[in-house]
């Protein structure tokens, strides 16, 4: 199958080429809005109302899809080519059981009978990995979890047995987990069906496990296309280089090698730039040659291809790591401590006797995935909502059951918050400039209107911002422009700690490490504590001195990054470390797979609560004992039934392969 | 419930920011026209200067207005419509018409002429000049049907805004009370309310109140409980704000946009409720002209063909009026909607 | 879904208490007491009623016992089907409601009957053909027939068929026995307003519907046309149409006041206002009991319908 494509008025892809052979799975990767997407409904003739096919061709099999009748659209689309999409949950009829969502497909694509399209959906739920199959069939979308809900499409897709399957960032909306296990699911697949695969996904490191070539895509065009390993040994387009660059890494410490930032954002479709789109962001840029004309795409050896002109040409400088200027600060006494917290909802607990302490200027990492309470935390903190009982001390101020409203004005100064989502975290009704001063007036840190100005000038030059977006509105701004203004803002008022949930995980890898570089040199400047939420360890690998792993509500491992990252680990941790998926080709990972779903958090087991998905369990003890907290080390600590032997025994998770 | 939500017209997220200049035009509008229409007699003689600076605002806001609704023709017819009204409740006293309330020669039709006066629409039962009616009766359904409306609308935002945000025994409260005068069908309601309080303006601008108010409480309940979960929210509160502050000034200049749409769509509304009331005998009192009394008149009178323009002249009337304000929210719905 | 169904009839009977209350409290108060009081005594109107005279009134009925006692026996009264007489006509109130709830029945009925099909018919049609002519057409038409209220459509109607072109009498009063022809023009005036507005609420439902994932999950599956509207798009646009048609029953019966009023029809709506111009209150009290009935019921079935519909909010 191969087609070139441009699409839409307004140009989103444009002269895209891709040869995909049978039983091939190739990946194609690229931020947002560079298009992927929009490849993929393509294929499928499903642009809506606004996007076109303008020129080119989509061949499948021969046959041009562009050109087929209504009827045979649809016959292709039953039988050769499936899609599985990005939002499981959307994507799923609401009203109609899975099992009729399901038998559907052979019954109107290959005219089967009802009992025998609903035994093929039965064997399909098997082959993917879905337990108690009946209840299923007979259960509605809602009914399940994300993971099962995906599974189920990909189910759907594979009854029809295509010849092409399309996956539409299937993992995105997924627990990291989770996304490994179908992940895997979807590797085992491929190798038995031997249908071709194009598998689209922002994250670099994922394809590489499952893809054999790659194409990466920027700004509409592909700027490079290579087997997996070449990719990945080899770069040869700047962008994809700056890419891998900009990932963070789960072996590699904060200090010896930091993200490297690619400056700037994509370009919108309708404001590229002459000649190659990624000049203006390149460090390799040549003015007058790479902005001159549209940059072609050159083909090397073994399949390779590159858009860039001075591919050949550039010497790639393995520059020697910046060392951080500026006093690594050694942490002071505790800032905050944590005891005992807990929350519940009636039956349910969100926190479960949470304890951690967290040290003036250290940054700590609290991770975990959804429905670990890790959020729960930080709104207990902030005084959104109250524990139920157990303590959390600012100092000498107790947190825990003080509503914000309550609250003395110094500590609600020494505590700020910056949140998840850029696209609601600024009032889309005030200027930029309003929001930071309004901060700065109600914190009283001046008064006079010159200096609040000043001062607001000033923060936003800490985090590299001209100073006319002052006077903008939220809605002119990017994602990672938005959340730069979020950590401007919350520490105008020279907080002293501050609580950051997830602050990057809405945006794109690239704009990510300009992001988190930012929040931590403005950190170590001022000498803030930082309690960092995320559920992306690699990440967290990068900027955190203390790591606290929760699980369902407790808390399962803490201790400083080195001793978290390597052996001995809670059997979680493994978990959760093996899902990583790895970019750099001379680390190997070792495979761990917890089973498939966790129960629901409203019947949670008497003991520990990872043991019904644990590999590792007792039987008896683990599901019925509270596991004890063993300490491996001064301020290392694990909750676990396994003996401490067994624990510290474990084989580490990466292993850096020396050349 | 979400269904009542999603029943109120399907409420868009309209990003229509009125402007300082719209304001003031508007404010330029509707004080005239009160002070005109509700107190003409304390004004005496002045009465007729004060819709002088009326007349050029309207004209000020029907370009504002078409510069706003350029994307939509929809808006636009509907915009012009509705200005068409506005202007000739404005200058109506400026124009050369025969005085409404003066009998002259009952029953004469369109186009012809009678007693040396022509009457281009014709004259009513009771001799009065149609046209001249039709353009007076104007003023008052415009007046009160914006103030009932506003009215309405001051106490469901701010009940809508204390339910939703303060929640707990407040939003219970708030919303019983709502769902019991949703309960009662709204022509009940009037019927009970006017008979009790007695038939006049402000006793208008009460009944409306009460049964247009529960529904943008509910509309405004809705968007705050939305709203309140955004981020931008939690950082007023982590930051220590009072509870008045973030209603006032983070969330209500966030779901004006809806309200806006909702706005034009209630003044049609309340438009019907007016002129049926006065139909009905119970609304604003004769002798002034009113199209729903000029409705109730003609039906009483000689029912028959060639009398028939007694009553299709107000009912085209009211209807252009009222469509004209669906055109605008219907619109700006499709132009929130494309933005 | 019991504990649902539980849960709302409580909230019913409640606001029914408190709206009953209500309806007492405002019935309570001197103007419509002196109303009643000139009414029994006889007499031109509540100024020519002489204090004395109202005072004795009011003593002889009871009024100065204790607000509760008084709403207390009131409510007992109710339950047991005494609904008292009619000043007016003289007949009891239970005959004239039965009477006049009838004939609106009838015109519900029919109401009701022409107009489920034909608006989710029409809305469908629209949201499945977005931009097409016919979708524009019906989007215009119902714009058109939403923002005429009542009394201009009942207006143009009668100077349209009736005056012009004669095929139906211009008034429904029923002086003759029953007669169809004289329901056409109520009933037409009624259908236009409600299948516009139906059809419009339609419509939108079924664009958003139609713009979903799992509506595009179904057509890539490679599911016929038809399969993927009556299947997926239906059970889905539906839930909030159904809802509103239930909900209707509120609005209807406002607009039944108007157009039986217009058309003189013997209804329930202008059972209601005759009553209230009269000043007869056990007939308005009952009335208004009657209506607020019926509007709660009406949003009632409206809720249980939504979660019936909806799988989501059951489980």
């Amino acid at each position: 199958m191969a087609y070139s494509v441009d699409a839409k008025a307004l140009p989103v892809v444009r002269d895209f080429n891709l040869s995909l052979l049978p039983g091939e799975s190739h990946g194609l990767v690229g931020e947002s809005g560079c298009g992927k997407s929009t490849v993929a409904l393509a294929i499928m003739q499903w642009l809506g109302r606004q996007g076109r096919i303008t020129s080119g061709q989509l061949l499948f099999k021969g046959r041009d899809l562009c050109l087929l009748s209504g009827e045979e659209l649809r016959r292709t689309r039953g039988a050769q080519v499936a899609m599985i999409y990005q939002e499981p949950m959307a994507s799923l009829n609401p009203t109609m059981r899975i099992g009729e969502q399901l038998t559907e497909v052979p019954r109107y694509n290959e005219g089967l009978s009802r009992p025998a399209a609903r035994a093929r959906a039965v064997a399909m739920l098997n082959r993917v990995q879905l337990a108690d199959t009946l209840r299923i069939m007979e259960a509605y979308p809602h009914q399940l979890s994300g993971g099962q809900q995906q599974r189920i499409v990909i189910a759907m897709a594979l009854l029809s047995n295509p010849s092409l399957l399309l996956l539409d960032e299937p993992t995105t909306a997924l627990d990291v987990t989770v996304e490994a296990g179908i992940v895997d699911l979807i590797g085992s697949l491929s190798a038995e069906y031997g249908m071709s695969m194009l598998y689209i996904s922002h994250n670099l490191a994922l394809l590489r496990t499952i893809c054999q070539r790659i194409t990466v895509m920027y700004a509409g065009q592909v700027v490079e296309t290579a087997e997996t390993a070449a990719l990945f040994a080899d770069p040869h387009h700047p962008y994809t280089r700056q890419l891998l660059a900009a990932m963070p890494q789960p072996t590699v410490h904060k200090h010896a090698q930091p993200l490297r930032a690619i400056p700037g954002q994509p370009p919108a479709p309708d404001a590229r730039p002459r000649g190659c789109a990624f000049g203006p962001r390149c460090g390799y840029f040549m003015a007058g040659r790479c902005d001159a004309t549209d940059v072609p795409l050159q083909v090397e050896s073994g399949g390779h291809e590159t858009r860039c002109l001075r591919a050949g040409e550039i010497a790639w400088q393995i520059s020697p790591p910046e060392l951080n200027d500026g006093p690594t600060r050694t942490p002071g006494a505790t800032a905050l401590k944590l005891h005992s917290l807990t929350k519940s909802y009636g039956a349910v607990s969100a926190n479960e006797r949470v304890s951690f302490d967290v040290r003036a200027g250290e940054t700590v990492a609290l991770v975990g995935e959804s429905g670990s309470g890790k959020s729960t935390v930080a709104r207990i903190l902030m005084g959104l909502t109250q524990a139920t009982s157990g303590s959390a001390a600012l100092g000498a101020v107790e947190l825990a059951q003080l509503p914000v409203g309550r609250r003395p004005a110094a500590t609600i100064r020494a505590l700020q918050m910056i949140f998840q989502n850029p696209f609601d975290t600024l009032n889309p009704s005030h200027t930029i400039g309003a929001q930071i001063a309004r901060v700065i007036r109600k914190f009283k840190i001046e008064r006079d209107k010159a200096r609040i100005d000043a001062r607001v000038q000033e923060l936003l030059a800490q985090v590299q911002l001209p100073a006319e977006i002052a006077s903008r509105h939220p809605q002119q701004l990017s994602g990672g422009q938005k959340q730069r203004v979020a950590i401007a803002r919350a520490f105008a008022g020279h907080p002293q700690l501050v609580v950051a949930d997830e602050p990057v995980s809405s945006l794109d890898v690239s704009v990510q490490a300009t992001v988190v570089a930012l929040l931590m040199d403005i950190q170590r400047e001022s000498g803030t504590t930082l309690l960092f939420i995320s559920h992306d360890l690699a990440l967290v690998r990068q900027l955190a001195d203390r790591v606290i792993v929760m699980y369902q509500g407790k808390v399962i491992e803490q201790g400083t990054v080195e001793e978290v990252f390597a052996p001995p680990y809670h059997p979680y941790t493994e978990a959760l470390l093996a899902a990583i998926p790895i970019a750099d080709p001379r680390v190997t990972r070792r495979r761990v797979r917890p089973s498939v779903e966790a129960p629901s958090a409203s019947s949670p087991p008497a003991g520990c609560r990872f043991s019904s998905r644990c590999a590792y369990r007792i039987r008896g003890t683990c599901e019925v004992q509270e596991p004890p907290v063993r300490e491996f080390a001064p301020g290392h600590r694990i909750a676990c039934h396994l003996p401490a032997r067994e624990l510290s025994e474990m084989q580490p998770i990466f292993e850096v392969i020396r050349p | 419930m979400s269904t009542v939500l999603r029943t109120q017209g399907m409420v868009a997220r309209a990003l229509v920011r009125p402007g300082r200049w719209a304001t003031l035009l508007v404010l330029l509008v509707w004080v005239p026209l009160i002070a005109y229409v509700m107190f003409r007699s304390a004004l005496g003689g002045a009465a007729s200067d004060v819709l002088l600076p009326a007349v050029p605002a309207v004209v000020g806001l029907y370009a504002l207005g078409l510069a706003r609704c350029r994307g939509s023709w929809v808006a636009s017819v509907g915009l012009t419509l509705v200005c068409f009204w506005f202007l000739i409740a404005v200058a109506v006293p400026y124009l050369p018409l025969t005085d409404p309330d003066k009998p002259i020669a009952a029953l004469a039709l369109p186009g012809t002429t009678k007693h040396g006066v022509h009457f281009i629409l014709g004259s009513d039962a009771r001799g009065r000049d149609m046209l001249s009616r039709t353009l007076w009766g104007c003023q008052r359904v415009l007046v009160w049907g914006i103030t009932a409306t506003a009215a309405a609308y001051a106490v469901g935002v701010v009940l809508g805004l204390l339910g939703g945000y303060l929640g707990s025994w407040c939003d219970d409260v708030v919303s019983f009370i709502g769902n019991l005068l949703l309960s009662f069908p709204v022509m009940v309601l009037f019927i009970l309310i006017l008979n009790l309080l007695g038939q006049s303006g402000f006793n208008i601008v009460i009944a409306v109140t009460s049964s247009s108010a529960p529904m943008i409480m509910r509309i405004v309940r809705g968007l705050t409980l939305e709203a309140k979960n955004r981020d931008y929210i939690h950082a007023a509160q982590t930051r220590g704000e009072h509870p008045l502050w973030v209603m006032g000034v983070e969330l209500l200049p966030n779901v004006r946009g809806p309200l806006i749409v909702d706005a034009c769509l209630r003044l049609g509304y309340t438009t019907v409720a007016i002129t049926t009331l006065t139909f009905l005998g119970l609304g604003l009192q004769p002798p002034d002209p009113d199209w729903g009394l000029m409705i109730k008149e003609g039906a009483t009178a000689a029912l028959l063909w060639k009398y028939s323009y007694l009553i299709t002249i107000p009912a085209l009337s009211v209807s252009s009026l009222i469509l004209g304000f669906n055109m605008i929210a219907d619109g700006m719905r499709e132009l929130s909607g494309r933005s | 879904m019991r504990g649902l169904i539980a849960r709302r009839l409580t909230q019913m009977l409640l606001i029914m208490l408190a709206a009953s209350v209500l309806l007492f409290a405002i019935f309570d108060t001197d103007q419509f007491r002196r109303k009643v009081a000139v009414a029994e005594l006889g007499g031109f109107g509540v100024a020519t009623l002489s204090e004395q005279d109202y005072q004795h009134w009011l003593a002889r009925n009871g009024f100065e016992r204790p607000f509760l006692t008084r709403y207390g026996m009131w409510l007992a009264r109710l339950t047991h089907g005494e609904l008292g007489e009619s000043l007016e006509k003289d007949v009891p109130v239970a005959t004239l409601l039965r009477e006049s709830i009838a004939h609106t029945a009838i015109l519900g009925f029919f109401v009701f009957l022409f107009m489920i099909p034909l608006a989710l018919v029409l809305g469908l049609l629209a949201g499945v053909n977005e931009g097409s002519l016919l979708d524009r057409g019906i989007s215009f038409v119902s714009v058109l027939t939403t923002s005429t209220p009542q009394i201009a459509t009942a207006v143009l109607l009668t100077v349209a068929l009736a005056l012009g072109l004669n095929w139906v009498p211009a008034k429904s009063a029923m002086l003759e026995g029953w007669s169809f022809r004289e329901l056409v023009l109520p009933l037409l005036t009624l259908l236009i307003y409600e299948v516009g507005y139906l059809a419009r609420m339609t419509r939108a439902a079924t664009l958003e519907v139609m713009a979903a994932p799992y509506v595009r999950t179904a057509v890539l599956k490679g599911l016929p046309w038809s399969r993927v509207v009556s299947r997926h798009v239906l059970r889905n646009a539906l839930i909030v149409p159904v809802t509103l048609v239930c909900q209707e029953l509120n609005g209807l019966l406002s607009q039944i006041v108007v157009v039986e009023v217009f058309f003189q029809y013997a209804g329930f709506g202008r059972m209601l206002f005759d009553a209230a111009s009269f000043g007869d209150i056990q007939v308005l009290q009952a009335a208004t009991l009657v209506a607020v009935l019926v509007a709660v019921l009406s949003q009632f079935l409206s809720d249980v319908a939504y979660v019936a519909l909806n799988p989501r909010v059951q489980f």
